[in-house]
């Protein structure tokens, strides 16, 4: 199956290099005039940079469908060329690339233009106007480096783009780098950011040995060829398992799976575009993208699928009971996509790669949708809490009577919100969405990509198939709880008694989003399968239809409709009342509702177990190793006094005493011999005369008697 | 006709005489006669060689040797005026002052 091989690429495939560059360009036009030219220029270069890219993606995907889905390389760039070696930045269109271009690209574009509304309000309650052009250099930067990922020919490429958007990511999680995550002053943002990025250190130690490993053994990075080295059974059994493991390792890092999920929740710091761009959407999908992309690598052993598979499916039921627990809207949201990441790789895990990447898609799609509707929720209760600008021209003239100014107010808090539907309809509606697509309901778009997985889950290990089922029933259950937290019941606080309805740049999105929300599941319709089709171009023989069964499909909407009814239960029927009340489910399990609200103490245990040990290791080999043993000791001690002993060695005895003494030896014997034959020298004629003549004596004498 | 013998042994004394004057006496102008006691010394032994040799040369030497006596006493009296000038003496042991 090398199917880049001698293909010339001609037509829209030229065009490819310009996915990046379309966002390269936008993002250099800002950094060199957007600071003049307003935020209406910026956001516009800034989203028509993603929207030209997602243009080409389309070019690409219909020039892709002329071409039979016949993957295509388009070499570029020349970079590492050593003997047979070669890795270069060359693109690669298939369908799977071209399948991540098109959501990155198209989500990107609606997520930049939503960002162009929803950051105009965010820099000014930040109060850093000036920050809104750095939020879309970063934001079209990101897309460059997706581009980069998603399009590269060779695993040294998609390492490349893999750094970028992380660095990317670090960038937008501290974006307010001086404030905490609640608004206020403080350095909780950049320690999110921290985070994420020492976690992502972590994975991508793991994908750079995975990288390693392969070049090792098949001596090329490039796909079809290692691919075609794996397949033909050259590389050695243990090799493939430590590739895959350790590219499972850079996986959990990026796609926030266990052990390295951590950061992902904390990553809510960052603006909600970016929660939703960033961290839900397009980069934590990358290392679903990375285990599609190696499936010929990860199909080669069978046990490999059982430890992605059950990784992926922890995690989902993992994060899915701690977000049952939390009160913040985002956090909802932030443990939600760790467990939908889980379903993804959970379902690339056992082999179903066209079901991951599908879920992978749509997923994109409702995630999307629920950050940028939650981001519109915030502002909206936001902006009815603390009127700034036009908001509060019209707010001086409905004077309300509240007292819940002046004292830490969380426009994210769930309890202080309540009885929303009324007052913002389009976000509710479109959030309504999102929200039975994320639940699962027929014939909502997550609903068709979540039975996939759990059917070929069935087929693939039955305890598997029940811990994915058990976390769609948490997953449904959730989402009911926040849809009647912030919706429904009445108004807890001023913010959202006030709560205003934000602008159309904002709302647009949210509707486009929604749409593909309700419709997206018909891409890949049971029976039809037109986007597994579409990705079997690529993934070839290891493509399989999931067959649709009834038991699977019902069997799973009625547990979301089961969960939505408890939630309802629970949440709905009588609506929390103040902001202080205690959890319904509190009161109920208290333990159990500890546990996921503390987010089952993992940060704690890593930070007991990892975190200070590592402190204390860094600490002692700073104090002991580093400081009392280098500095004090072997320098000091050993360098220093030593260095001393030697020079004082050689200035004493050897220089006052040898060099000296060879020298004032020599003076004293000068001045010696001089005052001894000064005695001679009398100053008296005749005493010269004296010894000449006894000269000439003992000469004659000599020559005489000789 | 005297053997030259005699003008050697006479010639010995003389040189003796005055190379003892040399080195004991303390008067410039002794010393200086001593000087010349030497030089004729040696004087009478080349004429008393070239007559036994019967060789003019020896004689032709000694006339050298007078002409540069008679030029060393115009320079050494001068020397001696001159250091009787400047220091009231001639006695050599006060005329010392290169001594280290």
């Amino acid at each position: 199956m090398l199917l880049s091989e001698a293909t010339n690429p001609g037509g829209a495939f030229s065009l490819v290099p310009w996915i990046v560059f379309f966002p390269a360009i936008g993002l250099l036009l800002n950094l060199a005039v957007g600071k003049r030219m307003g935020e209406k220029f910026i956001g516009t270069v800034a989203s028509l940079a993603a929207g030209l890219a997602f243009a080409v993606s389309a070019a690409l995907f219909f020039a892709l469908q002329a071409n039979h889905g016949e993957a295509v390389a388009v070499p570029f760039l020349d970079w590492i060329r050593i003997g047979e070696f070669n890795a270069g930045w060359h693109f690669r269109v298939d369908t799977l690339s071209v399948t991540m271009m098109l959501v990155v690209s198209g989500i990107g574009t609606l997520i930049h233009i939503y960002a162009a509304g929803y950051m105009h309000y965010d820099v000014r309650y930040k109060e850093d106007p000036a920050a809104y052009n750095r939020f879309f250099i970063y934001l079209n930067l990101f897309i460059a480096m997706m581009m980069i990922l998603v399009s590269g020919d060779n695993y040294l490429m998609l390492f490349v783009g893999w750094e970028g958007v992380g660095l990317c990511s670090f960038l937008l999680i501290g974006f307010w780098y001086n404030r905490s995550p609640d608004g206020t002053p403080g350095t909780g943002n950049s320690y999110a950011a921290k985070k994420a990025f020492i976690a992502n250190r972590v994975g991508d130690f793991g994908f750079l040995m995975a990288v390693f490993t392969t070049f090792w053994v098949t001596r090329s990075l490039q796909f079809d060829e290692v691919f075609h080295a794996v397949e033909s059974g050259e590389v050695p059994v243990w090799a493939v398992w430590a590739i895959t493991l350790f590219m499972l390792l850079g996986v959990t890092g990026k796609s926030a799976q266990i052990p390295l999920y951590v950061w992902l929740p904390d990553a809510m710091a960052g603006p909600t575009p970016v929660s939703a761009l960033i961290h839900a959407a397009t980069m934590v999908t990358a290392g679903v993208y990375l285990i599609a992309r190696s499936a010929p690598i990860f199909s080669s052993i069978e046990a490999v699928h059982n430890v992605v598979a059950w990784v992926g499916a922890g995690t989902a039921l993992f994060a899915a009971s701690i977000a049952v627990g939390q009160y913040d809207i985002k956090k909802v949201l932030a443990y939600s996509t760790v467990s939908q990441l889980g379903f993804m790789v959970a379902a690339v895990g056992m082999g179903a790669y066209a079901a991951g990447m599908f879920h992978l898609v749509m997923h994109a799609f409702f995630k999307a949708l629920l950050f940028l509707g939650s981001g519109s929720v915030i502002l909206a209760v936001e902006r009815g809490h603390h009127p700034i600008g036009e908001d509060a021209e019209h707010a001086k003239h409905a004077d309300h009577g509240h007292d819940d100014h002046g004292h830490a107010f969380d426009p994210q808090d769930m309890r202080n919100m309540g009885g929303l539907r009324t007052r913002i309809p389009w976000t509710f509606w479109t959030y309504m969405m999102g929200a039975l697509a994320l639940a699962g309901i027929p014939p909502w778009s997550g609903f068709f990509s979540k039975d996939e997985i759990l059917t070929d889950a069935l087929h693939f290990n039955v305890s598997l198939y029940v811990v994915l089922t058990l976390a769609a029933f948490l997953t449904a259950f959730y989402m009911g709880r926040q849809v009647w937290l912030v919706f429904f019941g009445a108004p807890r606080s001023h913010g959202a008694e006030a709560a205003k309805e934000s602008p159309p740049t904002i709302l647009a999105p949210l509707v486009v989003l929604a749409g593909l929300s309700m419709f997206g599941g018909f891409l890949n319709f049971p029976v039809l399968h037109q986007f597994g089709h579409w990705l079997e171009y690529t993934l070839g023989h290891l493509y399989h239809a999931t067959d649709f069964l009834w038991e699977v499909a019902l069997g799973s909407t009625a547990f979301a409709l089961a969960a939505i009814y408890v939630s309802w239960l629970v949440y709905g029927q009588k609506p929390r009342r103040t902001v202080k009340e205690k959890d319904p489910l509190e009161k109920a399990i208290p333990g159990l509702f500890a546990g996921m609200n503390a987010k089952w103490w993992v940060d704690e245990i890593y930070e007991d177990l990892i975190i200070r040990p590592y402190q204390k290791l860094a600490a002692f080999l700073a104090d002991v190793v580093d400081w009392r043993f280098w500095h004090d000791w072997f320098h000091d001690r050993v360098l220093r006094d030593g260095f001393f002993g030697i020079t004082r060695f050689l200035a004493q005895p050897v220089d006052l005493g040898v060099i000296d003494g060879i020298a004032n030896g020599l003076a004293r014997l000068a001045q010696g011999s001089a005052a001894a034959l000064s005695v001679l020298q009398t100053g008296f004629v005749r005493n010269y005369a004296l010894w000449v003549f006894v000269g000439v004596v003992s000469i004659l004498g000599f020559l005489i008697f000789r | 006709m005297v053997p030259v013998q005699y003008f050697v042994g006479l010639s010995a004394i003389l040189f003796t005489l005055g190379a003892l004057g040399v080195l004991t006496r303390r008067n410039a102008i002794i010393i200086f006669m001593s000087i010349e006691l030497m030089l004729n010394s040696a004087n009478l032994l080349f004429v008393a060689f070239a007559r036994a040799f019967e060789a003019l040369s020896g004689q032709i030497f000694v006339f050298f040797v007078m002409t540069v006596a008679a030029a060393e006493v115009a320079v050494g009296l001068a020397l001696i005026v001159a250091v009787f000038r400047t220091k009231d003496t001639i006695n050599i042991d006060e005329v010392s002052s290169l001594r280290g």
